[in-house]
C-alpha cells in the first residue's frame, strides 16, 4: 500500500507538560486508521499538529497527496488535511446545502456551482430532502452525515476525525457506523479517527494505534485483518473479542 | 403559544393603559389637580390633533438627526467592535475609554457641541452618535467573541482567512446581538436627538418642547412626548420586524 500521510518524531509541550513524545505514524492511501487513547491523552493535540493548526515543538508531517512520490513537508500548515470534530459545527445560519459546500465557496467557488456540486452527494450520505434546511431542523445522526459530507467536500486526499460519533446515542451511533462503513467503502478516503470506544476502533479500523501514558507515545500499531465492510454481528465474533482483549491488555496494563 | 395566551398577553397590559387613562381623565375632571399643571388626556388629544402638522415639521427634523446619527454609530460601533474582536491590543487599548464615554451624561456634552458645532444640525448628529455607538460596539463585541473556537478552527482547518471566518462565522453569530444592541441605540438615538435640540436649536421635538414649555402649554408638552413615545416604539418595532426577517433560522418553530 502507498504511503499518504506520515508524522515523524512529533514532540510537543505546553508550558512545562510534554504532552506528546516523539510520535510517528503512517497511513496508506484509502487505509482507515484509528488513533485510540482514554479521553485527556493528548489525541486531539496529535490531531491539531497533523492539520497544521499546531507547531509541533520537534518532528514533522510529511504529505505524499498529488502522487508524484515527492513529500511535501506540510507542518504548521493548516488547509491540507479534512478535519471533521465531534460537535457537528454546523453553521446555524446557513442551508445545509451551503454548509456542506462551505469548503467549496472558501476556495472561491461560485454559490451555485458550489450547491450543485455538493448536491450530487446528497443521496449518498444519506440527506436527500435537507438541502434548503436548517441545521436545527436535523437530527444528531443526520448533522454529522453532513458534516462528513463537508469533510469530504473539502477535497484533500486525508481525513481527520474527531470522535465524530461520541456525542451521538448509542443506537444512532450504531447505525452511523455502519453507514460511515459502507460510504468509506465507496469514497476510499484516506482517514485517521480518533476514538476513545474500543468497539469502534476494531470495527471501522484497518489498523489501530495505540496512545497512552504521560507524555503520551504511540505504542502498538494492530493490523485487523478481517475483511471490510464488517457487518454488525462482528462485534460479537471470536476474531473481534480476540482483537478486544489484545486491545484492553495494553491499554490497561 | 396558542391564541388565548396571546390575546391575553395583549389585552392584560392595553387593560392596564385604558384604565389608567380613564382614572387620570376622572382626576382632571374633577378638579383634583389645577389643569395647568395635568391637562386631561383629552386636552392631550385635542393639542395633539391641532399641532399636528408643526409637530411633523419638528419630527422630520428630529428624526432625519437620529436617523443620520444613528448610521453612524452603528457604523462607527461595528468597526469598533470589528478591530477590538481582532486585536486584543485595540480591545485593551479602546474599551476604557469607550466605558468612560458612556459615564458622561449627555446633557452634559451637548452644551459643549453646541459651543463647538454651533446650532445647526451637526452637534445633535454627534451627540447621538455618541449616545448610539456604545450599545452597538459593546453589544457586537460580545458576539463576535462568543462564537464557538472550535467552528474558528475549523475553518482554519479549511484554509480559511481572516476576513472569510469574519463574514461567514462571527457576523452571523453576532446578528443577535447586533439587533439587541440596535434596539437599544434606536430609541437612544431619538432621546440623544431631542436632548440636543432641547439645549439648542431652531427645529426639532427637543425645541417644540422648550417653546411650549415657556408659553406653559402643558397639554403641549404631554403631545410631544406622547409622540416620541410613539415614534420610539415604532422604531423598536421596526427593527424587532427586520431582525424577524433576516435571520429565519432564529425561529424555525413558529414555521
Amino acid at each position: 500500500m502507498k504511503e499518504i500521510l506520515r508524522a515523524e518524531h512529533i514532540t510537543k509541550s505546553y508550558s512545562d507538560k510534554t504532552v506528546l513524545k516523539d510520535i510517528g505514524l503512517t497511513l496508506g492511501e484509502g487505509e482507515l486508521v484509528c488513533l485510540l487513547g482514554v479521553s485527556g491523552v493528548g489525541k486531539s493535540t496529535l490531531f491539531n499538529v497533523l492539520s497544521g493548526l499546531t507547531m509541533p515543538d520537534e518532528g514533522r508531517v510529511l504529505l505524499n497527496g498529488d502522487g508524484s512520490g515527492d513529500w511535501q513537508d506540510i507542518t504548521g500548515r493548516s488547509g491540507y488535511l479534512s478535519y471533521m470534530l465531534q460537535k457537528d459545527l454546523l453553521l446555524p445560519h446557513k442551508y445545509v446545502i451551503d454548509n456542506v459546500a462551505l469548503p467549496l465557496t472558501l476556495k472561491g467557488v461560485k454559490k451555485k456551482e458550489a450547491r450543485e456540486r455538493a448536491s450530487e452527494y446528497f443521496e449518498r450520505f444519506g440527506l436527500s430532502g435537507t438541502e434548503k434546511k436548517y441545521p436545527a431542523q436535523l437530527s444528531g445522526g443526520m448533522r454529522q452525515r453532513a458534516a462528513l459530507l463537508r469533510t469530504y467536500l473539502t477535497g484533500n486526499k486525508v481525513a481527520l476525525l474527531d470522535e465524530p460519533f461520541s456525542a451521538l446515542d448509542t443506537i444512532t451511533r450504531t447505525a452511523m457506523q455502519e453507514w460511515f462503513l459502507e460510504v468509506m467503502e465507496e469514497i476510499k478516503l484516506s482517514t485517521i479517527f480518533i476514538t476513545h470506544d474500543v468497539d469502534e476502533a476494531i470495527l471501522i479500523s484497518d489498523r489501530i494505534y495505540i496512545m497512552r501514558g504521560t507524555p503520551a507515545g504511540l505504542s502498538v500499531d494492530i493490523t485487523v485483518s478481517d475483511p471490510k465492510p464488517r457487518e454488525p454481528s462482528y462485534t460479537t465474533s471470536e476474531e473481534f473479542v480476540a482483537y478486544k482483549k489484545k486491545i484492553r491488555g495494553i491499554l490497561f496494563s | 403559544m396558542n391564541g388565548k395566551n396571546k390575546a391575553k398577553e395583549i389585552l392584560i397590559p392595553l387593560g392596564t393603559v385604558i384604565a389608567f387613562v380613564v382614572i387620570w381623565q376622572i382626576v382632571c375632571v374633577l378638579g383634583l389637580v389645577p389643569g395647568f399643571m395635568l391637562p386631561s388626556p383629552l386636552d392631550v388629544g385635542a393639542a395633539l390633533v391641532s399641532e399636528f402638522p408643526l409637530l411633523m415639521h419638528h419630527a422630520g427634523v428630529t428624526l432625519l438627526e437620529a436617523f443620520l446619527g444613528l448610521l453612524a454609530g452603528v457604523l462607527l460601533g461595528f468597526c469598533c467592535a470589528a478591530l477590538m474582536d481582532t486585536f486584543p491590543l485595540v480591545k485593551s487599548a479602546l474599551y476604557p475609554i469607550l466605558v468612560l464615554t458612556q459615564t458622561i451624561p449627555p446633557v452634559a456634552i451637548a452644551p459643549l457641541l453646541i459651543l463647538w458645532f454651533s446650532y445647526g444640525i451637526v452637534p445633535k448628529v454627534i451627540l447621538v452618535v455618541l449616545v448610539s455607538f456604545f450599545p452597538m460596539a459593546v453589544g457586537l463585541l460580545e458576539g463576535f467573541q462568543s462564537v464557538d473556537p472550535d467552528m474558528v478552527k475549523l475553518l482554519k482547518s479549511m484554509g480559511a482567512g481572516r476576513m472569510q471566518i469574519f463574514w461567514n462565522v462571527k457576523f452571523p453569530s453576532a446578528m443577535g446581538n447586533f439587533f439587541s444592541g440596535l434596539k437599544i441605540a434606536v430609541s437612544y438615538s431619538i432621546v440623544g436627538a431631542v436632548i440636543a435640540e432641547w439645549l439648542g436649536g431652531f427645529t426639532g421635538l427637543g425645541v417644540y418642547m422648550t417653546r411650549v414649555k415657556k408659553s406653559l402649554s402643558y397639554d403641549k408638552m404631554f403631545a410631544v412626548i406622547l409622540l416620541v413615545s410613539f415614534i420610539s416604539l415604532l422604531l423598536m418595532e421596526a427593527v424587532k420586524y427586520i431582525q424577524y426577517r433576516s435571520m429565519p433560522w432564529d425561529h424555525l418553530d413558529d414555521r
